[in-house]
């Protein structure tokens, strides 16, 4: 088992005949044929004006409404430069794509307030990011700009702030026999579509999960709320690792939400707030795995 | 990005927002001309520099002498200027170099019957800007929070509706403003919220905000800070930017497409990934070590970029060591130590270098550098790194 993502996910790009657009796509698709092969899984493509041409095998269509006519697409990955990415989510959602994963890293912060409003009249649809890596539930699907393989099938849930941190998590779990039921990174901006919260909720709710890694980073206090959420509702066992413990006051440390302001949001805070709901925080990132292994183990 | 209090205050009163009549001046003997044109019996003079605290800053060269200061004639004014302008402010935002001011900014004595806080953020929690109004003016916020957090308001708002009547008037009730104050807020609040969203800033805050003896509101004093994320679509921003208050290095940097905060340690960081090279300071730090910067190449690092990194890092002198984490993806670990390798010809580095690598075509790239035969120590684990890279300053 595993959230968000399953077999029936039918997935088309926003973004298809840009140069990072089409390397993910292709990259997506391979490794669904690698897994699922003769399904298909990456069935196309938008780009505004290049509508009916096709590049590598994909079909390229006008609207995302046309391609999910077309295609029986049900989720968009997009890869649209900043400027037009506010845009191209809200066509995505009118167009009744159930899942839309935003890649694109340097969205203003106040197309994503205007976005985070008009997907409040789309209650079907649910975005990840921006500015994030996407979804992986290991062999089933890959949405994003994941290496794969790193990837193994198991029953950790995985939600990140961060993209290579993400990795290293991935990593460190395979080296000790532990795969994920899906690894979803949420992104580093001050808004996005989804937060920690929604993602400890389906986690819960998901057979296929058995415990959860939480990797969250400075800025903001969204890991202190999924702290209070944790106390209320998780009975799996969680872990986390919270980054930026040496991250100076008042600067963006690369992300755009990665910042402590007027002395708040700083990971010793949210460290705290994690450890007094019983969460077993790793203090150092290398010690990701194995505070997964124990917070399993403190729950036997 | 951040910009001038001068600067700010320019674009609120374009905007309708009511701010004093102020004067920029940069030569001390225009501080006289100004105090006559202002003509107010007394007038403030406040150093222009984007560091906060700057009343209870003092300068380096004149330890009598206060960042923002009240003066009572023209000559008064002048002696003020000669002794603010070139010299260092240091303030506690500051840090213990300070920051030198190049610009004065000059404005009028005023009838202040009250002062109180203003700022409009983004709350990232709800998505939509919000206001936060405190009657205790003049103190930092987070005082105010921590000590009376009853006297703070706070009142979304949303960017594409923007600030309703009904919100002004809440506002008001909240702050205790009568009729005539709570007339001027109803074209204050609105116009300072349709300001930010217009801006697309990140952060505007007037502290303080003062209601002068007739019942007016007015910004006494304006911090604005951008969304780097939006500069693409305010071009104009461009001539607001002063250099000399920018870290050369993050400038050096942001223009190579990297990211990099300096730091106060010795071991330098290259890193891929914000939240790994966050961690990667993190770990050198729980290992007994102190990290000299933020350093983050991105997804696609080639040659120049690497280079220009390794650049980067070691003009800061602190350097002791570096440490190189790269968790290979989608960017190959060979095609980062190609890079690596040229930059290590490129730039001669003499100190210590410890490589951890991971991640797609490890095994190919653990080859390269041991084949390369150059003074690199390579590790196996994040820890290992760490500990390896500590180990060599000592």
């Amino acid at each position: 088992m595993s959230i968000l993502v399953d077999r029936n996910t039918k997935i088309i790009t926003q973004g298809i005949t840009g140069k990072s657009g089409l390397f993910h796509s292709q990259q997506c698709r391979a490794y669904a044929q690698q897994h699922r092969p003769g399904e298909d899984v990456m069935v196309g493509g938008v780009t505004p004006g290049k509508g009916g041409t096709e590049v590598d095998g994909f079909p390229v269509f006008n609207s995302v409404i046309e391609a999910a006519e077309k295609t029986g697409a049900n989720c968009s990955l997009i890869f649209v430069p900043p400027p037009f990415c506010a845009d191209a989510i809200m066509e995505a959602a009118d167009a009744g794509m159930r899942l839309i994963v935003a890649i694109t890293e340097g969205v203003p912060v106040l197309d994503m307030a205007k976005v985070k409003r008009f997907l409040q009249d789309y209650p079907e649809t649910r975005l990840i990011g921006p500015n994030c890596p996407g979804i992986i539930t290991p062999e089933v699907a890959k949405i994003g700009i994941m290496p794969g393989y790193i990837h193994q099938p198991g029953t950790v849930g995985l939600i990140s702030k961060s993209g290579t941190l993400t990795y290293e998590a991935a990593w460190q779990l395979g080296q000790i026999g532990l795969g994920q039921s899906t690894a979803v990174g949420i992104g580093g901006d001050p808004i996005n579509g989804t937060d920690f919260i929604d993602l400890l909720e389906m986690f819960q709710n998901d057979p296929g999960t058995e415990s959860i890694l939480m990797i969250g980073e400075i800025g903001g206090d969204a890991e202190v709320q999924a702290a209070e959420y944790i106390r209320d509702n998780v009975t799996k066992p969680v872990a986390a690792f919270i980054a930026g413990q040496t991250a100076p006051p008042g600067k963006r440390m690369g992300h755009a939400g990665a910042i402590i302001s007027g002395g708040s949001g700083t990971a010793e805070e949210k460290m705290s707030a994690l450890r007094a709901v019983g969460v077993e925080v790793s203090e150092s990132p290398a010690d990701m795995a194995a505070a997964v292994q124990r917070a399993i183990a403190n729950a036997k | 990005m951040k910009i001038h209090e001068y600067q700010a205050k320019k674009l609120f009163s374009e905007a309708g927002v009511a701010i004093p009549n102020g004067i920029v001046v940069k030569d001390p003997a225009d501080a006289a001309k100004a105090f006559a044109e202002l003509g107010t019996p007394v007038v403030v003079v406040k150093s222009q520099i984007h560091a906060g605290g700057r009343g209870k800053g003092r300068f380096k060269e004149h330890p009598e002498q206060a960042g923002v200061v009240l003066v009572k004639s023209p000559e008064d004014a002048v002696a003020n200027a000669e002794r603010m302008l070139g010299s260092t402010l240091v303030t506690i935002q500051t840090g213990d170099e300070g920051k030198q001011v190049n610009t004065l900014y000059i404005e009028q004595g005023l009838d202040i019957a009250k002062e109180l806080y203003l700022a409009i953020i983004v709350d990232r929690e709800v998505g939509k800007p919000m206001i936060i109004a405190s009657t205790e003016g003049g103190m930092a916020i987070e005082e105010v929070a921590h000590e009376h957090p009853e006297k703070i308001v706070k009142e979304h708002f949303d960017p594409g509706i923007g600030l309703q009547p009904y919100q002004v008037r809440k506002l008001s009730n909240a702050l205790g403003f009568n009729a005539v104050t709570q007339k001027s807020a109803s074209v204050f609040l609105p116009r300072m919220c349709e300001f930010f969203v217009k801006n697309d800033c990140s952060m505007a805050e007037i502290n303080p905000l003062i209601i002068t003896g007739d019942g007016q509101l007015l910004a006494l004093d304006a911090k604005v800070t951008f969304d780097d994320n939006a500069l693409f679509r305010h071009k104009n921003f461009d001539e607001l930017r002063d250099s000399s208050e920018e870290e050369p290095a993050e400038t050096r940097a942001q223009a190579a497409g990297l990211s990099y905060v300096k730091l106060d340690g010795e071991i330098g960081c290259l890193v891929n990934g914000a939240g790994l090279a966050m961690s990667t300071m993190d770990i050198i730090k729980l290992h007994g070590g102190e990290p000299a910067n933020f350093l983050d190449v991105g997804g696609g690092a080639n040659v120049d970029q690497v280079t220009e990194a390794f650049r980067i890092i070691l003009d800061d002198k602190n350097v002791k060591a570096i440490l190189v984490n790269i968790f290979g993806g989608i960017m190959q670990c060979d095609t980062i130590v190609e890079a690596l390798l040229v930059a290590y010809d490129n730039i001669g580095i003499t100190v210590p270098l410890v490589v951890r690598l991971e991640g797609t075509n490890v095994d190919k790239a653990r080859e390269m550098l041991k084949a390369s035969g150059k003074q690199i120590i390579t590790a196996n684990n994040l820890s290992d790194a760490a500990q390896k890279v500590v180990a060599t300053l000592a």
